[in-house]
């Protein structure tokens, strides 16, 4: 095996913070790909450009998504990573694993790959790194006749991801690992062949503290929220407040809505006014505890700025219940890719469709009423349309107010 | 040797036969949880169970030997279950309490790092760079690990008023929710392709490189079968360079990293809110971008010093105002801050109401 020079990589092993350049090493010890990698990585920093070629067509037989091409410049310099494909391995729900099921994992990385991963990439997949092209249907059949399959890329839906919710979390309003479980399942086809206008991203969190950052970087954001009342245990109230948590200055008055009382012995919520924002409840979690109706906020259209601007999630449907087999959450899901799939043009992501259709038709067509919920405030221009339906739809208003006497505004 | 026959559409493996024992009794019975240290927390469940967790750093990027050790570990402490989270830790599940202290003396020895819980400063979220991407300005790894070992003490033991999440992003796709943390590395290019016209039409589809501009800079060059740029509307996105390679965008002495700050994504306390440009330029010096790792550890630092229990980055700002943000810093204040694309009409001020 060539034996690299590499100064500049080297640097990064010194310090506290564990180094992904003596990740590299240890792979390096006996695998041709990772050695050429870090040689090819020295030269990237000693000339600051990068050598990675996009695309090209690699994959396995019936997916059109879940490898991505890589190919290096540098392939006669560096023939181990000549190609260095990502293979992106679907991820448990809420990444929890047995040590048999990922020594197995590695055990065939190894044979057939760089033995490099990413535990894990941002979407959520394991990330296998590095990996020739006449390898990948080797790979492919060594996972999933083991029972791993390949996520997802390119136009396709994405890999969904959760956080850990239920499985160790007390604020989970739903179960975000069976949901996950469940849509991952529902919709294989949508995954493995891409035939959306871009990419669509479902992610889910048990409660607002969004902890898998759904409202930022998904189509869909599906966020765990409640209806109830926020049970008080007063006496945890009282153990808080005597080790030293200053209540009136830590919860109260941060209290978003001002809706939480505190006379120095019992804390009271005005429940009809607390907008569910998580505050007071993640910082007393022993004494606070919502209750009632468990369900989720459904939003859509977060995406990076690239093309023309970022956008967090809006709010469609302010409330459903969550509860297998989910029906009523799959059908709008439908629903909602077929008014996509009508509207968008190539790489248009949901959110900005919405913005040039209006949110308007969106709502109509998948059935959703409109909510003040799903606004920050009303609009500020005059300039709206009215259909010959909204006007017949006033006139008859105002002719049942004739009728009755009184105005209904 | 023959290979075994592959199955398709099968989806990932259920979660369920991954949970310990202890997960799957008290499954979404959890009472409460309190943080014992930065690298600890202990669940307890309504019917008194106790779980133990043990955060411990990654690289994200591993070797399949780091994993087989992380397994090891498992296995002698936690019949061999474990985790990893959003962020890329790793957490190690104890159900024995007996087994706490001899696991994390262990953790120790072989030299893992414990730490990322409550209020300091976790894992950060990265793209992947120059180990793996072909449109990186810059090397995400390295960045994440000079910044880390700078701010190691705020992983470890030392807190802050609240959480503060970092991210890298390689170039402006910015993969990953970089552009809702409290402060975020973002790589740029800042001068206009280079076109290397005789490749043009074999390599790129003209409509599809005219498509791919936000700014609608480019138009066709008939004479060269091939296209040409306004560099009056240029904003260097690298867009266009995704659809075409002959239209390269990378340049060592001008590709740079750009940081914005008071970012978040929970709804605590406060709305979520996207980061915003404060230093719009910092030249790329691998392997240890000394200038960007001093200012992402001055504005923690200005952070620690001014907010109030509880407030994220983003909350303390909002609160003081941002002039007052940049006075604190010391940061200069550019025109670059002053959006000129989408969403000038919201970010400008409309009220002769400001401090000094
Ligand atoms: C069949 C060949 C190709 C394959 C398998 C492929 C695969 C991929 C993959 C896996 C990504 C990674 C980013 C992601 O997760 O989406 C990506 C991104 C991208 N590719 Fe390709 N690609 C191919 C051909 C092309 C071609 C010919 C173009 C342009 C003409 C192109 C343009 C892009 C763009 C713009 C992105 C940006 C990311 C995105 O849209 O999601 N690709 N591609
Ligand atoms: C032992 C077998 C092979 C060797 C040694 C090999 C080697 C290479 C090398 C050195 C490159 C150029 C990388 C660069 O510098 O850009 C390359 C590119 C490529 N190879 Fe292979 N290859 C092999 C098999 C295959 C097979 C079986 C396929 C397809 C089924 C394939 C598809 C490709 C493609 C699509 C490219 C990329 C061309 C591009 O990016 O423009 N290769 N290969
Ligand atoms: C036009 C814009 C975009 C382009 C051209 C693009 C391209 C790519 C490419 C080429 C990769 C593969 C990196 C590698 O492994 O070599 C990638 C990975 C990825 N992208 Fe994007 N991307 C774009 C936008 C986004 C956005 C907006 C998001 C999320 C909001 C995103 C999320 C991801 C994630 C999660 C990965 C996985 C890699 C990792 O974990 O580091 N991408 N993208
Ligand atoms: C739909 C848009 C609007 C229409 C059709 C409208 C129309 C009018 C009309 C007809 C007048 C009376 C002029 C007169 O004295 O004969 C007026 C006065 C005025 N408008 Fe508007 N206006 C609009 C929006 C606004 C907005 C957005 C503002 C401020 C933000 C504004 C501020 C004023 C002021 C300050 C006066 C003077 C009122 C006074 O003398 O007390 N208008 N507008
Ligand atoms: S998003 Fe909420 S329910 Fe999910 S892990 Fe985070 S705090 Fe728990
Ligand atoms: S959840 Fe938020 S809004 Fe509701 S009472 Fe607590 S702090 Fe106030
Ligand atoms: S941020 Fe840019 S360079 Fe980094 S992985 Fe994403 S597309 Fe590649
Ligand atoms: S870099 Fe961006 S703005 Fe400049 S020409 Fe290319 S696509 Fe257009």
């Amino acid at each position: 095996m060539k034996k690299y020079n590499t100064p500049l990589i080297d640097d990064l092993e010194k310090g506290p913070w564990p180094s992904f350049v003596t990740e590299m090493k240890k792979a390096a010890k006996n695998n041709e790909m990772a050695n050429d990698a870090l040689g090819h990585l020295e030269k990237c920093y000693s000339t600051k450009v990068g050598y990675w070629k996009h695309g090209g067509i690699v994959g396995v037989l019936g997916y059109g998504g879940g490898v991505i091409g890589r190919y290096s410049e540098l392939g006669e310099e560096f023939p181990g990573v000549a190609h260095f494909h990502t293979v992106r391995l679907n991820q448990p729900s809420g990444f929890f694993y047995t040590s048999k099921a990922l020594k197995e994992i590695c055990d065939i990385w190894d044979k057939y790959g760089s033995g490099l991963t990413n535990m894990h990439g941002s979407t959520g997949d394991v990330v296998l790194l590095g990996c020739r092209t006449e390898s990948l249907e080797a790979v492919f059949a060594e996972y999933s006749s083991r029972g791993w399959d390949l996520g997802s890329s390119g136009s396709a839906l994405r890999t969904p991801s959760c956080c850990v919710g239920p499985a160790r979390c007390e604020w989970a309003n739903y179960d975000t690992l069976g949901l996950n479980y469940a849509l991952t399942q529902e919709f294989q086809d949508e995954m493995h062949r891409p035939s959306f206008s871009y990419k669509f991203k479902f992610k889910l969190s048990g409660c607002a503290c969004d902890c898998v950052a759904s409202l930022a970087r998904s189509d869909m954001s599906i966020i765990g929220t409640w209806k109830g009342n926020i049970v008080i245990d007063q006496a945890e109230v009282k153990n808080y407040a005597k080790n030293g948590m200053d209540i009136n200055a830590e919860i109260v008055n941060m209290c978003p809505t001002q809706c939480i009382s505190y006379d120095g012995k019992e804390m009271k919520i005005d429940n009809a006014e607390c907008n569910r924002c998580m505050h007071c409840i993640a910082k007393m979690t022993k004494a606070l505890k919502p209750s009632g109706e468990k369900g989720a906020t459904i939003c859509i259209g977060s995406k990076a700025p690239i093309v023309v601007g970022s956008l967090l999630s809006w709010v469609i449907v302010p409330f459903i219940k969550l509860e297998p087999p989910y029906t009523e959450l799959k059908d709008l899901i439908r629903k909602i890719w077929d008014w996509w799939d009508e509207n968008a043009k190539p790489r248009e992501r949901i959110g900005e469709v919405i913005e040039m259709k209006g949110m308007r038709s969106f709502l109509e067509y998948i059935g959703v009423p409109p909510m003040p919920q799903q606004i920050k405030e009303p609009r500020k221009d005059p300039f709206m349309f009215y259909t010959e339906d909204d006007i017949a739809s006033f006139k008859t208003k105002e002719a049942e107010e004739k009728k009755t006497g009184k105005y209904k505004f | 040797m023959a290979l075994p026959q592959r199955k398709t559409d099968i989806g990932p493996p259920n979660f369920e036969q991954f949970l310990p024992p202890v997960i799957k009794k008290n499954y979404g019975k959890w009472k409460y949880h309190e943080v014992l240290t930065p690298g600890t927390m202990v669940h307890v469940a309504e019917s008194g169970d106790k779980l133990w967790t043990v955060r411990v750093a990654s690289p994200r990027l591993i070797a399949t030997d780091t994993i087989r050790e992380h397994c090891d570990i498992a296995e002698k402490y936690c019949d061999g279950h474990l985790r990893y989270t959003t962020r890329n830790n790793v957490e190690f599940l104890v159900s024995d309490e007996s087994k706490l202290e001899p696991l994390k003396k262990d953790l120790t020895a072989r030299g893992f790092k414990m730490g990322g819980i409550g209020y300091g400063i976790s894992n950060i979220v990265h793209t992947q760079g120059w180990v793996h991407c072909h449109s990186a300005a810059t090397d995400a790894s390295g960045l994440v690990k000079s910044m880390m070992d700078e701010l190691y003490e705020y992983f470890e033991s030392k807190r802050l008023p609240n959480k503060l999440r970092l991210a890298v992003a390689c170039c402006v796709n910015m993969c990953g929710a970089v552009h809702c943390s409290d402060i975020a590395i973002v790589a740029v290019h800042t001068k206009i392709p280079t076109i290397a016209h005789a490749n043009f039409k074999n390599m790129c589809e003209l409509p599809t490189v005219i498509g791919s501009c936000p700014t609608r800079a480019i138009s066709p060059d008939t004479a060269q079968k091939s296209v040409k740029i306004n560099p009056e509307k240029c904003m260097f996105c690298g867009n266009c360079f995704t659809v075409c390679p002959p239209m390269s965008i990378k340049d060592p002495e001008r590709d740079g990293i750009a940081i914005v700050v008071g970012g978040k994504v929970s709804t605590l306390r406060t709305n979520p809110k996207f980061s915003k440009l404060v230093i719009p330029y910092i030249s790329n010096e691998p392997p240890r971008w000394p200038k960007v790792v001093a200012a992402v550890k001055h504005i923690v630092e200005v952070y620690a010093a001014n907010a109030r229990k509880h407030e994220r980055v983003g909350e303390w700002i909002e609160r003081v105002g941002w002039e007052r943000f940049f006075s604190l810093t010391g940061i200069d204040f550019t025109f670059h801050s002053i959006d000129d694309f989408t969403f000038m009409r919201d970010t400008l001020r409309t009220s002769p109401a400001f401090k000094w």
